[in-house]
C-alpha cells in the first residue's frame, strides 16, 4: 500500500519539476495578485494592514483554483488515469498521494513566499508565523476539495469557470479561519482557535474527500 | 416493461413509465392546493392580520419571505437526498428528481434574498448587511448553481446525473459547516447591531398567515416539480415505446377535445 502511495507521489513530483514552469506561473500569479490590491485599495500603511490576511488569502485560495485543473487533466488525456483506475489499488490512496505531491507543488511554495509578501503589505512580524501555519493547514484541505471539483469537471467544456463555481463556495469557511486566525493574533485574542478548526477541517477533509475524488473520477471516466 | 404491472408494491413507481401518468394525475392537485393556499394567505397576511407594533407595514414581507427561506434548505436537503437514494439504489427517477427540484430552491433562495433586500432597506436602512443568515442563503444560492451548471453542461446523462449527485452531498455536507463558520465570522466583524430576530411574540393570525403561505410553497414545489419531472421523463426515454404510446393517446385526446 505504502509503496503504490510512494511511487505516484514520486512519479507526480517528478512531473511537477521537468514541468517546473507552470510552478513558477502559479507562484507569479499569487505574487502579482496581492501586488494588486494596493493598486485598487490605495497604499495607506494601515489599511493594507488591516487588509492583508485578507488579500493573502484569498490570493493563495485564487492560486490553488487557477492551478486546480491540473491535477487530473493530463493523467486524463494521456490514458493513465484509466490506468490507475483499472489497478488494484485503492483509488482513495493514490488520490490522496496525487493530492499531497500537488499541494507540495504548488501549495507550499505558496505558503513559503507569503511572508515574504506580508512584509509588502506591513503585516506585524509578530503574526507572520500564524500566517505560515494558518496557510500550511489551510491550503492542502483547499487542495482536498479543489481535487473532488476537479474530478467532477474533467473533460468539459467550459471546465475551469465551472470548476470555479463549483468549489468557491466550499472554500469559504477555509478562507474565514485562514484570514481569521491572522486576524485573531493581530487584535490579541490568540489564534489558537482558529487554528484548531483548520486542523480539524484538514483531518476531516482528509477523511472523506479522497472516498468523494475517487467516486468522482469513476464517474468521470465511464 | 416486463415488470409486473399490477404488483402492489410503491417501489413500482420508480419506473419511469409508472411514474409519468401518477404524477400527470397528482400534479393539477397540487397546483390547485398551492393556488388556493396563496390566496388564503395572503389575504390572511395582507388584510387580516394586524399591522407590527415595532416594523409597521413593512413585516408583511415575511408571508413570502420566510416560507421561501424555508423552501429553499428544504429542497436542498431533498436534493441531497434523492441524490443519495440514486447513488445507492441505482434509480433514473431519484436523479430526475434531484435535477427537477434544484431551479425550484434556486428561485426560493433568491425569492428569500430578494425579499430580504427589500425588507432590510427600510428597516436596517441597508439592502444588504453580511449578517450570517443573509451570507449562508447566498452561499446555498451558489451551491445551487454550482449544481444546475454542472448538471447541465454534462451532456452525457448517465454521467450528469451521478457527477450532480456527488456535488450535491459534498455540498450537503457542507452547507452546516458553512453556516457555523459564517455565523462566527460575522460575530467576529461586527457587534450585534444588526439582529434578525424578531419581536418577541408574534400575533397568532401572523402565524397562521405564514404556515399557510409555506404550506402554499410546498404544494407549489410539489406541483412545479411533478411536472418538471414528467417533462425530463419524456427527454429521456424519447426512444422507447411506452413514450411513442403515450404521446399518441396525448395527441388523439387534444384533437378529440379541439
Amino acid at each position: 500500500m505504502l509503496s503504490t502511495f510512494l511511487a505516484v507521489l514520486r512519479r507526480d513530483l517528478l512531473l511537477a519539476w521537468r514541468g517546473r514552469a507552470d510552478v513558477l506561473v502559479t507562484l507569479a500569479f499569487f505574487v502579482i495578485v496581492v501586488c494588486l490590491f494596493p493598486f485598487g485599495v490605495g497604499a495607506e500603511p494601515n489599511q493594507l494592514r488591516a487588509i492583508a490576511p485578507g488579500v493573502l488569502w484569498v490570493a493563495a485560495l485564487l492560486a490553488c483554483l487557477l492551478s486546480l485543473h491540473r491535477l487530473f487533466a493530463q493523467d486524463y488525456s494521456d490514458g493513465t488515469l484509466e490506468q490507475l483506475l483499472l489497478s488494484s489499488e485503492p483509488a482513495a490512496l493514490w488520490v490522496t498521494a496525487k493530492v499531497l505531491a500537488f499541494w507540495l507543488s504548488t501549495g507550499l511554495p505558496v505558503v513559503a513566499v507569503a511572508p515574504g509578501l506580508a512584509l509588502l503589505l506591513d503585516l506585524e512580524q509578530g503574526a507572520l508565523p500564524v500566517l505560515v501555519l494558518s496557510l500550511a493547514l489551510g491550503t492542502p484541505i483547499l487542495g482536498l476539495l479543489g481535487a473532488v471539483g476537479a474530478a467532477l469537471t474533467l473533460g468539459l467544456r467550459g471546465g475551469g469557470m465551472l470548476l470555479a463555481l463549483l468549489v468557491l463556495p466550499l472554500f469559504v469557511p477555509v478562507l474565514i479561519f485562514g484570514a481569521g486566525a491572522v486576524e485573531a493574533e493581530m487584535s490579541g485574542t490568540g489564534a489558537a482557535a482558529h487554528l484548531l478548526l483548520l486542523g480539524g477541517g484538514l483531518a476531516g477533509a482528509l477523511a472523506l474527500a479522497p472516498w468523494a475524488c475517487a467516486a468522482a473520477l469513476r464517474i468521470s471516466t465511464d | 416493461m416486463n415488470a409486473p404491472e399490477r404488483s402492489r408494491s410503491l417501489f413500482r413507481f420508480a419506473a419511469p413509465h409508472n411514474f409519468y401518468p401518477l404524477a400527470g394525475r397528482l400534479a393539477p392537485w397540487f397546483a390547485a392546493a398551492a393556488l388556493v393556499l396563496t390566496l388564503a394567505g395572503l389575504w390572511l397576511g395582507l388584510f387580516v392580520a394586524p399591522t407590527d407594533a415595532t416594523q409597521g407595514e413593512v413585516y408583511r414581507v415575511i408571508f413570502i419571505h420566510v416560507p421561501a427561506a424555508w423552501m429553499s434548505m428544504f429542497v436542498y436537503l431533498m436534493m441531497a437526498f434523492w441524490s443519495g437514494v440514486g447513488l445507492v439504489m441505482n434509480t433514473r427517477l431519484s436523479f430526475i428528481m434531484s435535477q427537477a427540484l434544484a431551479p425550484t430552491g434556486a428561485m426560493f433562495c433568491f425569492v428569500a434574498l430578494w425579499t430580504g433586500a427589500l425588507w432590510g432597506k427600510p428597516t436596517w436602512g441597508a439592502y444588504w448587511v453580511w449578517d450570517a443568515r443573509l451570507t449562508s442563503q447566498l452561499l446555498l444560492l451558489f451551491l445551487y448553481f454550482g449544481f444546475i451548471a454542472l448538471t447541465r453542461a454534462i451532456e452525457d446523462p448517465r454521467r450528469a446525473d451521478r457527477a450532480g449527485a456527488i456535488i450535491a452531498l459534498v455540498g450537503a455536507v457542507n452547507v452546516p459547516i458553512i453556516y457555523f463558520s459564517v455565523q462566527w465570522w460575522n460575530t467576529l466583524h461586527q457587534g450585534a447591531s444588526v439582529s434578525v430576530t424578531k419581536a418577541p411574540s408574534m400575533a397568532t393570525t401572523m402565524l397562521v398567515g405564514m404556515l399557510v403561505m409555506a404550506i402554499a410553497a410546498w404544494m407549489y414545489t410539489i406541483a412545479v416539480v411533478l411536472w418538471r419531472a414528467r417533462s425530463m421523463i419524456l427527454e429521456r426515454e424519447r426512444h422507447t415505446e411506452w413514450v411513442g404510446a403515450v404521446l399518441e393517446r396525448e395527441m388523439q385526446a387534444k384533437g378529440g377535445r379541439a
